[in-house]
């Protein structure tokens, strides 16, 4: 017996030889445990990153096995770091890039509000242009926030309908953002 | 002689601009790069920097002096602790405060730890650039028992603000003592054995050896310092130049190199670790003839009083409202003071007008100097070289950028 | 310590261009003394070449802002002579509008970037300059933000404006 923890089933009908649930329960299930991270690591935040990513840490044991250096096969943007004017629009266009569904983490203060640099260079938090899903507090976060942001993000994944991305609400948050 | 065809197609070749970066995963760090590419030939290249500028020396205007260790830290957030101490010893020689000797002990050792962790983190990732992912997972594990150390000294793990104005916060606690010596003992044989995946590993010399050499005379030209010009014969190190906080009563060496490649940088950050480790031995001895529970300097008019005492003691709080308000006078001059950071020399150059926060405050940012050479340097190399020179050069984007 | 003293380097400077070094003085040990622009080259290309003093590395390039004086704009140079291990500082000063000033470049190529910087921050143009755009900043910046009358936050923010107690 290997001590492999598995998934629990989503609640559904069962009878004998056959398990019957909704799309929605399966789907979100199977996306929330193979969320492809694509790091988007300025600077210092970066650094404690690399160590959750690390043996100590290890980010895989959450499904994200494959940090993927390429936006068009990434669901997890993880804006780490302080975003300067400058690297504004490189940030969109890296969103932009991602596939449908996609997912954001701002992580520490710089990411989420500009943190300490309230100064003339630097965006006062990603949200700006960008929609965000979680925030990660800390200046910089630990390994461990940084592990509960993912998690936290894991439960949005999960829960989320299916329909969600077609909806005249999130058509509008994404007008907010001059997003098509 | 090349073959006909191949001469013929040199004369039509074309060549293309490769824009790298800001964000490519290659570059650890936002450096963009627009390079002009004969095939996987490196013609020229522009570096654009900047990404993350953050104004730190317009902060630094609008901040009093203790207020400013925090900024510090964001420069090279590898070895923050060397900055957090280059930055109060700044203060404290235009204070004219003299630490005691423990105080002293007790930072040359936070230094050389932080050393350790900035070259552990470039040489580790030159290994995974050059295609060995193993180095940097046997070295990671260290770093964070070096985090631990930190974490026991002042609470954090990596922007530290280690220390004050005039020496620490808190005593070292026996704990910290402990971890540090155990780590002294622990890391030796990982090192060890890191050097020999590395040292002479066949596919990694090939890689490094002889790749984008420099000489001492094009190297100070651009005003390199630290194991990068150190690599390329020049023996200079401000621990050893210009000994600050004690470096004089220490015994160790200084590593130079011969061909200033990549492999001479690789190897003189690695001498550099053995070194540090020298240099902790002899500071924990040295702390332990000190006398026990000094970690600060006596002078109440800069040094923030611990809380308690705020609460509790008249003076104290006068002198923390003082503090905080800004209410000391300084000398009206300027200052420059350098440390050897993990890329090269650290220099502050405060111009005090006798108010509360710097009237200019000027970084020396060695990652900055550094870099200016990478793109002239590139061109003729190949792409994949080029890749590897950048993490030798182990460019730190906050540091660059500031 | 250095192996030659401060007074050595002034005393040969001093010999070489007489009046036109002033100010000279030593806080916390490093020589300091202005010049004009006129003379900043000669006499980096002089330290630089003197068979005895030797300054041969070019430490820092920045530049400072006093608003309210004849000559506002400040350009400070750090060099370093390894051999025998002393630094000097030079100053050099202009005036607000449009400064101007010799580039470094033909001195040492480490000066592009930290004169590149400085120009940057304070808009002073080093003439000769290879390649003098900014740095640092965005390329549309019409202002030079390390000036003492340019603010540190963002003007053009809305969301710190509070209805009761304004900005
Ligand atoms: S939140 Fe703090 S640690 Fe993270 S990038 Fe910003 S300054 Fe650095």
């Amino acid at each position: 017996m290997s001590d492999i923890k598995l998934a629990e089933a989503p609640p559904g009908i069962e009878g004998s030889g056959f398990f019957a649930t909704s799309f929605d329960k399966v789907i979100g299930l199977a996306r929330s445990h193979s969320l492809w991270p694509l790091p988007f690591a300025t600077s210092c935040c970066g650094i404690e990153f690399m160590a959750t990513m690390g043996s100590h840490y290890d980010l895989a044991r959450f499904g994200s096995e494959r940090p993927s250096f390429s936006p068009r096969q990434a669901d997890m943007l993880l804006v780490m770091g302080t975003i300067a004017k400058k690297m504004g629009p490189v940030l969109r266009q890296v969103y932009l890039q991602m596939a449908e569904p996609r997912w954001v983490i701002a992580v520490g203060a710089c990411a989420s509000s500009g943190g300490i640099f309230d100064t003339y260079s630097v965006l006062q938090g990603i949200d700006e242009i960008i929609p965000v899903d979680v925030y990660v507090p800390g200046c910089p976060p630990r390994p461990e926030a940084i592990l509960t942001g993912v998690l936290k993000l894991q439960d949005l994944v999960k829960n989320e309908s299916l329909r969600r991305r077609n909806e005249p609400e999130y058509k509008e948050l994404m007008n907010k953002y001059g997003i098509q | 002689m090349d073959h006909p065809i191949i001469a013929a197609r040199h004369e039509l070749t074309e060549t293309t601009t490769l824009n790298l970066g800001p964000t490519h995963p290659a570059t650890h760090g936002v450096f963009q790069n627009v390079l002009e590419m004969d095939g996987e030939r490196i013609v020229s290249g522009v570096s654009t920097l900047g990404y993350i500028h953050r104004a730190f020396e317009k902060i630094a205007e609008h901040r009093p002096f203790y207020q400013i260790t925090p900024l510090t830290d964001r420069l090279n957030y590898c070895s923050s602790p060397i900055n957090n101490m280059g930055w109060h010893m700044t203060v404290e020689k235009l204070l004219g405060i003299q630490t005691p000797k423990r105080v002293d002990y007790l930072r040359v050792i936070v230094m050389e730890l932080a050393r350790i962790s900035d070259h552990l983190i470039c040489n580790s990732i030159l290994g995974v650039d050059t295609g060995a992912y193993s180095g940097f997972l046997y070295l990671m594990e260290q770093r964070e028992h070096i985090y631990e150390i930190y974490e026991e000294v002042c609470g954090a793990r990596l922007t530290t603000n280690i220390g004050r104005i005039g020496g620490f916060e808190r005593d070292f606690n026996d704990t910290a003592f402990a971890k540090i010596k155990k780590f002294l003992k622990n890391f030796g044989p990982v090192l060890k054995e890191f050097e020999e995946l590395f040292n002479r590993n066949r596919i990694f010399i090939d890689r490094t050896a002889g790749v984008a050499a420099v000489d001492a005379e094009t190297a100070m030209n651009y005003s390199w310092t630290g194991p990068i010009l150190r690599a390329c014969g020049v023996d200079y190190d401000v621990r050893v130049n210009e000994p600050y906080s004690s470096y004089e009563d220490f015994d160790f060496d200084i590593p130079v190199g011969t061909n200033g490649d990549i492999y001479d940088r690789y190897l003189v950050r690695q001498e550099e670790m053995w070194q540090s480790i020298r240099i902790i031995e002899q500071a924990l001895e040295k702390v332990e003839k000190e006398p026990k529970g000094i970690f600060h300097a006596e002078v109440p008019e800069f040094y923030l009083p611990p809380k308690e005492e705020v609460y509790n003691n008249m003076e104290a709080l006068i002198y923390h409202f003082k503090i905080v308000m800004g209410e000391i006078d300084t000398p009206k001059t300027e200052v420059y003071h350098c440390v050897e950071g993990g890329n090269g020399e650290l220099g502050f150059y405060l111009v005090n007008d006798g108010g509360r926060s710097p009237y200019r405050l000027h970084f020396r940012r060695p990652s900055f100097i550094n870099y200016q050479m990478y793109a002239p340097m590139s061109a003729g190399m190949l792409l994949s070289d080029a890749i590897i020179n950048l993490s030798s050069l182990n460019v730190i984007a906050g540091e660059l950028d500031a | 310590m250095g192996k030659i003293s401060n007074q050595t380097v002034l005393d040969k400077l001093n010999q070489q261009f007489g009046d036109k070094i002033s100010l000279a003085a030593e806080p916390y040990g490093l020589l300091t003394f202005e010049t004009t622009k006129e003379d900043i080259i000669p006499i980096l290309s002089f330290l630089k070449q003197d068979e005895e003093l030797k300054f041969n590395f070019l430490t820092d390039i920045t530049g400072i802002h006093y608003p309210e004086t004849a000559l506002p704009i400040g350009v400070i140079y750090h060099v370093h002579s390894f051999v025998n291990n002393v630094r000097v500082r030079i100053k050099v000063f202009l005036e607000e509008i449009n400064p101007v000033i010799p580039t470094a470049t033909v001195l040492w190529e480490g000066a592009n970037w930290m004169e590149r910087e400085t120009y940057d921050f304070f808009g002073i143009t080093f003439e000769g300059h290879p390649g003098l755009y900014r740095i640092l900043n965005v390329d549309d910046m019409t202002v030079f933000p390390m000036r003492k009358e340019y603010p540190l936050e963002d003007p053009n923010r809305v969301d710190k404006k509070d209805f009761f107690f304004g900005r």
